[in-house]
């Protein structure tokens, strides 16, 4: 990145989050989170799937931060794999829904004859209710974190192409699209060179909202015994597996439940402060184009 | 309007169908002979014969599919591997809890987002309207069944002032009383759809004070309280209601996990223990009436909103 860009970056950050002090500690509670999720080899005092029977349900103390569970293993380190866990789910379904639900959006605006048959399919799938049809699709697949995420983001593509379909039907109707279609750019150079870089912003604040339900999703999918497989160490998972001890052991309820909760505020704060910050000036940036 | 609604209602039926279509395939694309599915594990090849034979499953695909639909247009959704009894009356055995949940989750929803969005909106800017808009959006990034099991360690568990699961119906012995068990759960579930009530209410009676028949209202002199309730709030009730909708698909994705953390003897929870069960025609059959109620529940909420709002329907 020159020089030039990188100020540009720290100019629009600070124009974003100037004066929301809870969405700029959002930001940096998920900055922490990546961090846990990148050097989480390093962080950990204990391997997250090391078996300890002797320290079975161990209260929170100086040896394990947030405790043990009923297998004897060191609730932190697990949190600390967790985050691992919580950004594959909310990077992977954002990419999937993204992709899917974006290009079938633009591509339906754009070609209105396959769109008009497209959105249909579409409309459908947005009538099932999101987590019943995500438990629906596990149903006809294998528990693993790669399915967890196709399934999470094809929910979130219905309302990804919806969203799309708006907005490139708008954009279509513009005079710079007109002038490159008189200077004779081809279908895929006016969807993706002059379309889609008016959609970007859009497409941010859709994905950290999509990150955000990803997480509820796959934590409620985690819960039902239907989400990622049971040895995975996520935070779905360890309170799933902590609801029988409950009374003994509130503290594996506490941990990952606040870690959740924090991470799915902090982005939608964040997620808010995107959109505000980017909602008036779309509609400029579509006529000052 | 009777243009409008016509129209709307005709729109719904290709769209019903191709649902429909999509539930039919669910049991054609799990793995295995569709039959032997249907039948369970514990099925003779003499029995899969049998059931092949009776529905057809040797015919073409659109033939099985209109064979299908006839029969559950008669109210016929096969029969429960698990239960053995009509997938019908294993529906309707979880409807009672799972409707009495639904209302008394609307009610939490309606007493507590309703108000906290107006005084949210009335006291733009001020740090009431902060800490309102704050804990809404709180509220709703808590996981369901986390906020559920930390009710049940307070209220049952340490408190001991309500049961933590199951529901008798209120036909047994308790009467009226056992709703008691159903408080919990309807306020789980309450919790993060108020939260959007908070925020919808709030953002469209926002919306609404802009708007010149308020700057009239209070050019003319009106009481604020006056302006608030009449005019502002009356009109931003328009666009909580076209929620409902969007709403009733929130609450029938929380009430699965709700269910389960509370054992409630609702549709919610037959869903889960269906899949973990194996019990196809029932995923399948539970899957069907929800989406057609779903489908329902849009079309109703978007005719009120046109009648609550003629603009609508004139586009």
């Amino acid at each position: 990145m020159t020089p030039n860009a990188t100020i540009q970056w720290f100019a629009t950050g600070r124009r974003i989050f100037r004066g929301r002090w809870l969405a700029t500690l959002g930001l940096a509670w998920l900055v922490l989170v990546v961090l846990a999720a990148v050097f989480a080899p390093l962080i950990v005092p204990f391997d997250p799937l090391e078996i300890d029977p002797v320290a079975r349900l161990t209260e929170p103390g100086a040896a394990h931060f947030f405790g043990t569970d009923h297998f004897g293993r060191d609730t932190f380190s697990r949190s600390i794999y967790g985050a691992r866990m919580a950004i594959v789910i909310g990077l992977g379904s954002v990419l999937v829904a993204l992709l899917v639900g974006g290009l079938t959006g633009m591509i339906s605006a754009y070609f209105t004859r396959l769109g008009a048959f497209l959105m249909r399919v579409v409309d459908v799938l947005m009538a099932f209710p999101a987590l019943l049809l995500a438990l629906v699709l596990m149903t006809l697949l294998e528990r693993s974190v790669m399915n967890t995420v196709l399934v999470i983001g094809i929910v979130y593509a219905t309302t990804t192409a919806r969203i799309l379909f708006g907005m490139t039907l708008k954009l279509k109707n513009e005079v710079f699209i007109d002038a490159a279609v008189c200077s004779g750019a081809g279908h895929a150079s006016i969807l993706f060179r002059h379309i889609l870089p008016n959609l970007i912003s859009p497409l941010l604040v859709q994905a950290s909202f999509i990150f955000a339900f990803a997480q509820l999703q796959a934590a409620a999918l985690d819960f039902l015994g239907l989400g990622l497989p049971p040895e995975v160490p996520s935070w779905g998972n360890m309170l799933s597996e902590s609801r029988i001890y409950v009374t003994r052991a509130p503290w594996l309820l506490l941990f990952p439940g606040a870690l959740i909760i924090l991470s799915v505020f902090s982005m939608n704060l964040v997620g808010d402060a995107l959109r505000d910050s980017i909602d008036p000036r779309f509609k400029n940036d579509i006529k000052g184009v | 309007m009777l243009g409008y609604a016509t129209r709307r209602l005709l729109a719904l039926i290709p769209t019903l169908l191709a649902a429909s279509l999509l539930v039919f395939l669910f049991v054609h694309l799990i793995p295995g002979d569709p039959a032997a599915v249907l039948l369970g594990d514990t099925a003779t090849p003499e029995e899969v014969e049998a059931l092949t034979r009776e529905m057809g499953l040797n015919a073409p695909l659109y033939l099985q599919y209109l064979y299908w639909l006839g029969n559950v247009l008669q109210g016929d959704l096969g029969t429960s591997i698990f239960f053995g009894a009509p997938v019908l009356s294993v529906i309707a055995d979880g409807a009672e809890t799972s409707i009495l949940l639904a209302v008394m989750t609307m009610v939490w929803i309606v007493i507590l987002g309703v108000p906290i969005g107006v005084v949210s909106a009335t006291r733009h800017g001020t740090w009431v309207d902060q800490v309102a808009s704050g804990g809404a959006m709180l509220f709703a990034s808590v996981p369901t069944f986390w906020l559920g099991l930390y009710l049940i360690l307070i209220f049952s568990v340490s408190l001991g002032w309500l049961p933590s699961s199951g529901y008798p119906s209120i036909s047994d012995d308790g009467g009226l009383a056992n709703l008691r068990y159903l408080l919990l759960p309807s306020f789980t579930l309450a919790a993060p759809n108020a939260a959007l009530i908070i925020r919808l209410v709030r953002a469209s009676m926002l919306d609404v004070q802009r708007e010149d028949h308020v700057r009239t209202a209070r050019a003319k002199g009106l009481a604020p309280w006056k302006v608030a309730t009449k005019h502002v709030f009356r009109n931003a009730l328009i666009a909580v209601a076209a929620a409902f909708g969007f709403t009733f698909a929130a609450l029938v994705s929380e009430a699965v996990v709700t269910e389960t953390v509370f054992s409630l003897p609702g549709i919610g929870r037959l869903v889960v223990q269906s899949i973990l069960r194996r019990d196809y025609p029932v995923i399948q059959g539970v899957i069907l009436i929800i989406v057609v109620l779903y489908m329902v529940i849009n079309l109703l909420v978007d005719l009120a909103y046109a009648w609550l709002d003629p603009r609508v329907s004139l586009k």
